[in-house]
Order: C-alpha cells, then sequence, then structure tokens
C-alpha cells in the first residue's frame, strides 16, 4: 500500500507568499480573539471551589442556580458529561471555609433531590492560582529558549528562529480557538499546548533535517528546490504520522469522558495546525531568512582552498 | 550489515524479559487486607508487632495470604473479605488490650496480590494518584508571620519580667512588626540592657537607635534564629498533623512538606472532608505535674492500678511500663514551652533534653524545683482528652533562664522522640488550607476506565493500519511499540512515579508520537529501495540516516517535557512525568528493538530477494 505516489517535486514554496499571508491573518484573528474576548480559565488558575454532583435523574440547572441564589451563592452551574451530572462553579467567597461550604452546598442540593451526590471538590486559594498561572507560563518561556538553544546548536540559529517563530504560532492558534469558542482551559490543557510545542517543533525538525541534506546532496539546485523536495519527501511521513497521533486524540475525545475532553481538543488543533505551521509556515520563514547552501558547504571550500596554494 | 553481535541480542531480551517481571504486578488486581499501625506518637510498629499478630492469627487458625512489615504499618492479606473481617476483630483485641485507649488503629484496607517473591524484588503495580483512587488532598500553608510574631510577643514579655529582676529600667518595649523596640531613659541603662541582651538572648540582634525623644534599642530575630522558627514551626505542625491524621485510621496517608512555609496533606480514600478538616485543626497539649513519689508503694499502686488511686493523685504507666502516681495539680502548661532540643546533660554527657520556657513557666519552674530537687516530675502529653506520661525525669537542675535539662534513663533517640513530642504538644503555628481536592472513589475508578479504553483503542487502530501500510515491517514497528508500551509501565512501576488522569493520556500521546520514528525508518527504507539499493542497503541506510532526525524531534519533545516537570504541580506534573519517561523509551524501542527484530528476520539471510515493506515500485 502506499497513499503517497508523488513522481515529481511539488512546488510548495510558489506558494509561500499566499501561505505566510494566510498565517499572518489567522494569527491576527487568534489574537483579537484572547485579546477580547479573554479566556475562560479554570479555577486552577483564578481561584474558586468547584463541586461535581450527580443526581438520580436529568438535572435542572436552572432550579440548582436558583436554590443556590437564595441562599446567597453566586454560583456558575452547567451540564458536564452526561444531563445528570452538574458542575457547579464559585468564586473565591472571603470567611468561607471550603468545608464548611461543600456540606453546606451538599445539604442544599439534597433538601431538592435526595439523590445528590457529591463526586468531586475542587477548592483552590487565590494565591495558589496566581501561583499556578505563573508558572505555567514560565515553563512555556523555558520551552521555547531551549528549543531555540538546541536548534541554533543542531543546525544554524536560524533554523531554531524559524522554528519558534512556526511554532509559537501554532500555539497562539490554539489559545485562540479557545478564547473564540469559551472553552475551558485548564492545567491540562496547558500542558497539552506544551506538548504541542515540542511535537510541532519535532515535525519542523524533520524537514529541516531533510533540507541540510539535500543541500549537500543536491549541488545545483537552488534553495527554493531543495526546501521543496525537502517537504515533498516527506509529505508521506508527516501524513502518516500525524494521522496516528490524531487517532490517539480521536479516542480520547471519544473515550476519555469529559476530564479529557478539552485536553484531546487542544491536542487534535495543535496537531492539525502542526501540519500547516511545518510546511507552510517554517519553511517560506526560512526562505525569507535567507538560508543558503553555503552554511553546509563551508568545509569542502576550505580544503579546496588549502590546496590551492600548494606548489607542486 | 544487518547483524547484531549476539551480546546485543541477549541485552534486548533481557530489557523486555525484565520490563515484563515488573509489568505483571499490575495485572494481579487486589485482595482484601488488615492493616495495622500505631495510634499513639509514642508506640512504634516493630518486628514484635509482626510477631505478635501472626501468632494471634494462627493461634485462631486463621489463615493469611502474606504479612509484610513496613517503617509505618504491619500488613496482613487474606483471600476474602470474610477472613479479612474476622481477622480485623481478632488483631484488634491482640494489639489493643484496652479498647478505650487502643495503642494500634487496626484498619482494612486493598493490598495488590502480586506474590511475595514479586514484592520482595520491588515489583509493584503503579501508584495511582488521588483522581484515580479517590480520596483527598489538601495544600496548607503555615503563618510563618504569626509564628514570628507569637515568638516576639514572648520573647518581649520574657524580656520585661527579667529587666524587673535584674532592675534595668526601662520605658517599655512594644512589638513593632518584626521588630521589638525598647525605650530608656538614659543611656547607661540601655547599655546594661543591651549587654544584658546579648548575653542571654542569643537569638535576638539588637541596634542601638535615637529618634530624638528618647534612646532606644530596636531587637530584631537574628536571620539564622527566624530561620529556624519558620523551620520549627512548619515541623512542629507536620509532626501534630501526623498524629492527628493517625486517628483517622487511614491506609496510606502522604504529609509531606512543599516549599518552605506549605504542608501537602493527601488522604487516599477518605470520603469525609469535614471529619478530616476538623481533626487537622486540633492540637495536643502538653501538662507538667509533679510525681507524688511519698505514696508511690506497692500497695497503694495495685489499688491505683485497679482503678482507686490515692485521693489527688492518677495513675499512669510509663513508656518502659513502670507504674506512675501523678499528682493531679498541673504545675505547668505546654503553652508554657517555647522549645525542647535534643542534646547532652553538660555534667554526665548522658543524653537529655534541653527544654526552654518562656519567663513565666521560668518563675514556676524554679519555684517548683526549688523545692524539688531529686524529686521526679512527669511531663504529660493529652490526645483527645487522654493522658499519657512522655517522660518522668528526675530534676537535676536549673541551668537559668527559663532552661531547663531533663534527663535520665534516656537513649539519644529516645531524647530526640522527646523533644519531638514536646514540640508537638505546644502551640504549633497557625496553618490554613489553601488548596483542596476531593475526588469521589467511583469517579476515580470511571478515570481509569476511560483512560484505559482511550489507550487500548487507540493502539489497535494504530497497529492495523501499520501492518497493513508497512507489512511486516510495520508488524516489527507495531512489535516495538507494544514494548514501548511494556517499558514505560515498568519504568513507572519501577519508580512508584504517581500515575494521574493526565498521565494516562499521556501515555496514549507517547504511543502516537512514538510511532514517528518507526514511520521516519520505513519510509526512508522504502525511498532507498525506489532509488535501486540492494534490500539490505537499503535496511542499513534507512536506520541511519533517520537516526539523526530521530534524535532531534524526540529531544526537542523532551525539552517540552521538562520544562513542565520542573514547572508544573499536581495532575500535570503526572502528565509531565509519563512523557518524558515515554520518549526515552521510545527511542529505545523503536530503534535498537526494531532493529534487533530486523536483523534477525533478515540479516542473517544469504539473499534478500525483496523486502515486505508494501508498495516501492509505484507503478
Amino acid at each position: 500500500m502506499e497513499f503517497f505516489k508523488i513522481r515529481r517535486v511539488i512546488p510548495f514554496m510558489r506558494f509561500a507568499l499566499a501561505f505566510n499571508v494566510i498565517s499572518i491573518i489567522t494569527f491576527i484573528a487568534a489574537v483579537a480573539f484572547i485579546a477580547i474576548r479573554g479566556l475562560n480559565f479554570s479555577i486552577e488558575f483564578t481561584g474558586g471551589t468547584l463541586m461535581e454532583v450527580t443526581f438520580a435523574q436529568s438535572a435542572n440547572v436552572e432550579t440548582i442556580r436558583s436554590t443556590l441564589e437564595k441562599a446567597g451563592y453566586k454560583a456558575e452551574v452547567q451540564n458536564f458529561g452526561s444531563s445528570r451530572d452538574v458542575l457547579i462553579r464559585m468564586p473565591i467567597e472571603k470567611d468561607q471555609s471550603s468545608a464548611a461550604l461543600s456540606q453546606r452546598i451538599g445539604e442544599l442540593l439534597r433538601a431538592n433531590d435526595k439523590s445528590a451526590e457529591i463526586r468531586r471538590v475542587e477548592f483552590v486559594g487565590p494565591q495558589i492560582g496566581e501561583e499556578l498561572a505563573e508558572y505555567g507560563a514560565l515553563a512555556l518561556l523555558v520551552t521555547a529558549v531551549g528549543i531555540i538553544a538546541y536548534l541554533a546548536l543542531r543546525f544554524e540559529w536560524k533554523f531554531g528562529l524559524a522554528a519558534i517563530i512556526a511554532n509559537l504560532h501554532d500555539v497562539i492558534i490554539i489559545v485562540g480557538f479557545f478564547a473564540a469558542f469559551q472553552w475551558e482551559f485548564s492545567l491540562p490543557v496547558l500542558a497539552a499546548v506544551l506538548a504541542i510545542l515540542g511535537y510541532s517543533v519535532n515535525e519542523s525538525v524533520v524537514v529541516f533535517d531533510r533540507v541540510r541534506e539535500n543541500f549537500r546532496k543536491l549541488r545545483r539546485a537552488s534553495v527554493t528546490e531543495v526546501i521543496d523536495s525537502a517537504i515533498t519527501a516527506n509529505i508521506s511521513r508527516t501524513i502518516i504520522t500525524h494521522g496516528s497521533t490524531q487517532i490517539m486524540a480521536l479516542t480520547m475525545l471519544v473515550f476519555g469522558g469529559p476530564a479529557l475532553h478539552f485536553f484531546a481538543l487542544a491536542l487534535t488543533i495543535g496537531i492539525l495546525f502542526g501540519i500547516y505551521s511545518s510546511v507552510f509556515v517554517a519553511s517560506p520563514l526560512l526562505m525569507w531568512l535567507r538560508v543558503s547552501r553555503a552554511q553546509f558547504v563551508r568545509e569542502r571550500k576550505s580544503r579546496r582552498d588549502e590546496n590551492e596554494g600548494a606548489v607542486v | 550489515m544487518n547483524r547484531f553481535p549476539i551480546w546485543k541480542y541477549a541485552l534486548i531480551a533481557l530489557c523486555v524479559f525484565v520490563a515484563f517481571v515488573y509489568t505483571v504486578p499490575n495485572f494481579y488486581g487486589e485482595s482484601p487486607a488488615v492493616q495495622i499501625s500505631s495510634g499513639k506518637a509514642t508506640i512504634k510498629v516493630d518486628a514484635a508487632l509482626l510477631e505478635k499478630v501472626e501468632d494471634a492469627l494462627k493461634a485462631a487458625g486463621v489463615t493469611y495470604t502474606a504479612a509484610l512489615l513496613d517503617p509505618n504499618s504491619v500488613r496482613v492479606r487474606f483471600s476474602d473479605t470474610d477472613t479479612q473481617l474476622k481477622a480485623k476483630d481478632l488483631i484488634d483485641k491482640a494489639v489493643n488490650p484496652d479498647p478505650n485507649n487502643p495503642s494500634y488503629i487496626v484498619a482494612l484496607n486493598l493490598l495488590s496480590s502480586s506474590p511475595n517473591w514479586l514484592t520482595v524484588i520491588g515489583a509493584l503495580p503503579m501508584y495511582l494518584g488521588l483522581d484515580l483512587r479517590g480520596g483527598v488532598h489538601f495544600l496548607l500553608q503555615v503563618d510563618m508571620e504569626g509564628a514570628i510574631t507569637k515568638r516576639l510577643e514572648s520573647l518581649a514579655g520574657d524580656l520585661r519580667s527579667q529587666f524587673r529582676e535584674k532592675r534595668i529600667r526601662h520605658g517599655g518595649i512594644q512589638r513593632e512588626g518584626q521588630t521589638l523596640r525598647i525605650r530608656f531613659r538614659d543611656a547607661a541603662e540601655r547599655d546594661r540592657a543591651r549587654a544584658y541582651i546579648l548575653s542571654q538572648f542569643p537569638d535576638l540582634a539588637v541596634v542601638e537607635r535615637d529618634d530624638g525623644q528618647s534612646l532606644q534599642l530596636v531587637a530584631s530575630l537574628k536571620p539564622q534564629a527566624l530561620k529556624r522558627t519558620q523551620e520549627y514551626a512548619l515541623k512542629q505542625n507536620i509532626t501534630t498533623l501526623h498524629n492527628r491524621i493517625n486517628e483517622l485510621g487511614v491506609a496510606e496517608p502522604i504529609i509531606q512538606q512543599q516549599g518552605a512555609d506549605r504542608v501537602v496533606v493527601q488522604l487516599p480514600g477518605v470520603q469525609d472532608t469535614a471529619k478530616a478538616k476538623d481533626i487537622l485543626g486540633r492540637t495536643a497539649s502538653l501538662e507538667v505535674r509533679m510525681v507524688d513519689e511519698d505514696k508511690m508503694n506497692a500497695e497503694n499502686l495495685a489499688r491505683a492500678k485497679a482503678g482507686s488511686p490515692p485521693f489527688g493523685d492518677e495513675y499512669y504507666v510509663e513508656r518502659n511500663g513502670a507504674p506512675l502516681l501523678v499528682k493531679k495539680q498541673v504545675v505547668l502548661t505546654g503553652d508554657r514551652l517555647t522549645d525542647a532540643q535534643p542534646g547532652f546533660d553538660s555534667q554526665t554527657n548522658e543524653p537529655a533534653v534541653h527544654l526552654t520556657l518562656d519567663s513565666a513557666g521560668a518563675r514556676i519552674f524554679r519555684d517548683v524545683t526549688r523545692e524539688n530537687v531529686g524529686k521526679r516530675m512527669a511531663i504529660l502529653l493529652i490526645e483527645k482528652g487522654k493522658a499519657e506520661v512522655i517522660t518522668a525525669p528526675v530534676i537535676r537542675s536549673e541551668i537559668g533562664g527559663g532552661r531547663v535539662q531533663i534527663s535520665g534513663r534516656m537513649s539519644t533517640t529516645e531524647a530526640n522522640d522527646i523533644a519531638l513530642l514536646l514540640r508537638a504538644g505546644s502551640l504549633a503555628a497557625p496553618m490554613e488550607i489553601v488548596e483542596e481536592r476531593t475526588v469521589g472513589p467511583s469517579l476515580g475508578r470511571e478515570n481509569i476506565q476511560k483512560g484505559f479504553d482511550a489507550t487500548s483503542w487507540g493502539f489497535f487502530a494504530i497497529v492495523i493500519f501499520m501492518s497493513a501500510y508497512y507489512l511486516l515491517f510495520g508488524v516489527i514497528s507495531s512489535i516495538a511499540l507494544a514494548c514501548n508500551l511494556l517499558f514505560l509501565i515498568a519504568l513507572l512501576s519501577l519508580l512508584q512515579a504517581t500515575l494521574t488522569l493526565p498521565g494516562i493520556a499521556a501515555i496514549a500521546l507517547t504511543l502516537g508520537m512514538a510511532i514517528d520514528a518507526n514511520v521516519l525508518i520505513n519510509e526512508r527504507i522504502r525511498e532507498e529501495l525506489r532509488g535501486g539499493a540492494t534490500p539490505q542497503a537499503s535496511i542499513a541506510a534507512g536506520y541511519e540516516r533517520a537516526w539523526g532526525t530521530i534524535l532531534d524531534s524526540n529531544i526537542t519533545s523532551l525539552i517540552a517535557g521538562i520544562a513542565l516537570l520542573t514547572f508544573g504541580q499536581g495532575p500535570v506534573r503526572g502528565f509531565a512525568v509519563v512523557h518524558c519517561l515515554g520518549i526515552l523509551t521510545s527511542m529505545f524501542s523503536a530503534v535498537t528493538l526494531s532493529r534487533g527484530i530486523v536483523n534477525v528476520v533478515y540479516g542473517h539471510r544469504r539473499r534478500v530477494a525483496k523486502l515486505s515493506i508494501g508498495n516501492t515500485a509505484w507503478k
């Protein structure tokens, strides 16, 4: 079986300009969404109390909300997974110990419906929320810097820069989606975003590796041709690998239940846009940064120079 | 060219076998067990207890499948829940002769049923996080400022009374923030005060200050003293928490320091958060009373043991078993004790405990010792309304300034233990719950099931695809992927790293990413074949050319994983651990292991006409 019988090199770079324009537009759109609508942070970042309650029959979100309001609690109530599960979110209340809080809420709910069962309670104080947000940002920064450093070592700083710009573009797009649809942005989602950053760069590295090899192999080809042939040669591997990772993300979406739902979503978006960014963003960036054969063929040249002055 | 030396094949086979052995405990399931742990701070769990329990069970004819001793508990496994329940009652009666004053906590628990020989070599099932087991997680923050404030207030009190005694005149001592400001009317007094503080209060650093109105000394805790106060506050609290949590009879509690001022408490299996929190809030207290040696004769002791001690006394038994009559009157309470340190008697070099009392305590104590040198005093720890004698030493001497030394009949370990107990009994710094997570057990089981389903379905889908697309090489890649999973689970079990729900997601993700290496290799081999190379040469070239790329791409994923590991907390940490380990195992299994198998299949053949790697002709 072979899906990718590609006999000729596909001239990807011809459309480099068009791709870059699309990238810039999507990037700006993502940033706009993040700035205007903001992210729907989970309580891990904002602090507050979260309770997951399950009932024997379908729960009426409205009645629960009004019951809590009458008792003086500002709560956000929504369905979660099945219609019998309810998620209750409450912002931080001063002078309220969380034990007392979850007991009280449990009693209130049980007064209406005896089958109410508290499955999970999470309480995060405000300091912890701030700290987790800080750590998340730090992790992102450290990852980006680490990757640039590593790629600068293995290839050349231009590659490192191109890879990071392309893949941060990925990350912003994922976050943009979360802002646009107001999906819950929790710690596992942040973990998924970081994993995708690593994975995307992974992708770019495979292409760059091939570019480097091609520079050495294809003596007379221009930079554009070198890049094009690198991408073409890797197309089948790109699609298959992304496909298999996507299969895993898909099974998580289907079987993972509500806990892993947003995590799997972040992964899916990351995988799809990963292909896009590595092929259509990183490579054109390489072109614009004027990557040239000269960097890779230095050794040969110097050896020839040595021999030229020899007197025979 | 496609042959490994024999030792390499052997190494790979050995790795797979070892990984298998360490993965197997995860599949044994759990059996009912009884766990016996110490119910009192003064009682330890040791081999003698294990023997007692085993004897009790054997005597009653109750069969058990295994009996193990850990540092904190004795665990006995049974084949079914009926035997488990019967055994629990039996053991309870055997180790706790007085049901109203239990020395040990006997609790029901579930233990892995893997055979003993596996457990002995360290092959245990994976350690499941709370979101998979169910239970309670608290993060408590110690109010460090509060601890320091309290210390300063008590120092201020001490200074006031000692200045009065030494007749050092001053114009007032006030605490301002984290310093003490002492005012004086003339320089001579101030100098006297300063000299006195420097000699008697080594923890304070003193600075002179003049603000026009009065001459002042500003005293603050030296940085080392500050740090020490904070550390002690934290450790005191942790000890107190330990004692409290034993009360709940939780199977495997975790109480750890996190950072400079926080404590993590994890109680797997606990449902009643309200009770847990209530218990965490309480503290034990200390009392010092005199031993009534005059009345301690055989007759009185026998009557006291039977339940009627002489008037004004109470009957207690020391830790070493000796009976005591202790006067009911309380001489000193624990809040007068500011510190307790293990040390050595200055004269006899015996192990001793050095106590520091605040000034009121010191004064009371001085009065008591003046009349009672050579007599015994009892220090009692009161928990849940029940008192126990920690130690009943002879009063030797007072070192002065509220420092008391108790010694006699204690080893260095005992001195350490007693000092710790005394600190736990005195007031701990206030604590606040800053984070809480509770997961019900049904949710925990559901999470495991979901994670498992997602991973297995994904795995099968990938295997089917790879085998269809790359034929034999696809099958080899799938075997490598399965071994990758095996290595990963074995490593997690061996390291006893915590597995959380995001951790299971990381396993799924790792499998998806690991297949990348094999795809790279297979595609490369195909390309070489298309280019006209011989099958054997293609295999060699494919693996060689792909290796550089595989290394680069895995390292970049590893960088992201390590960043998450460093900065992540809680369930996300579980994700990072699995992610990083998965990358490492995938490099080994995708490259070395699959090459090993390929070599066995193709490498030793003289002539290979065609590789079973799918359509390379592109017709």
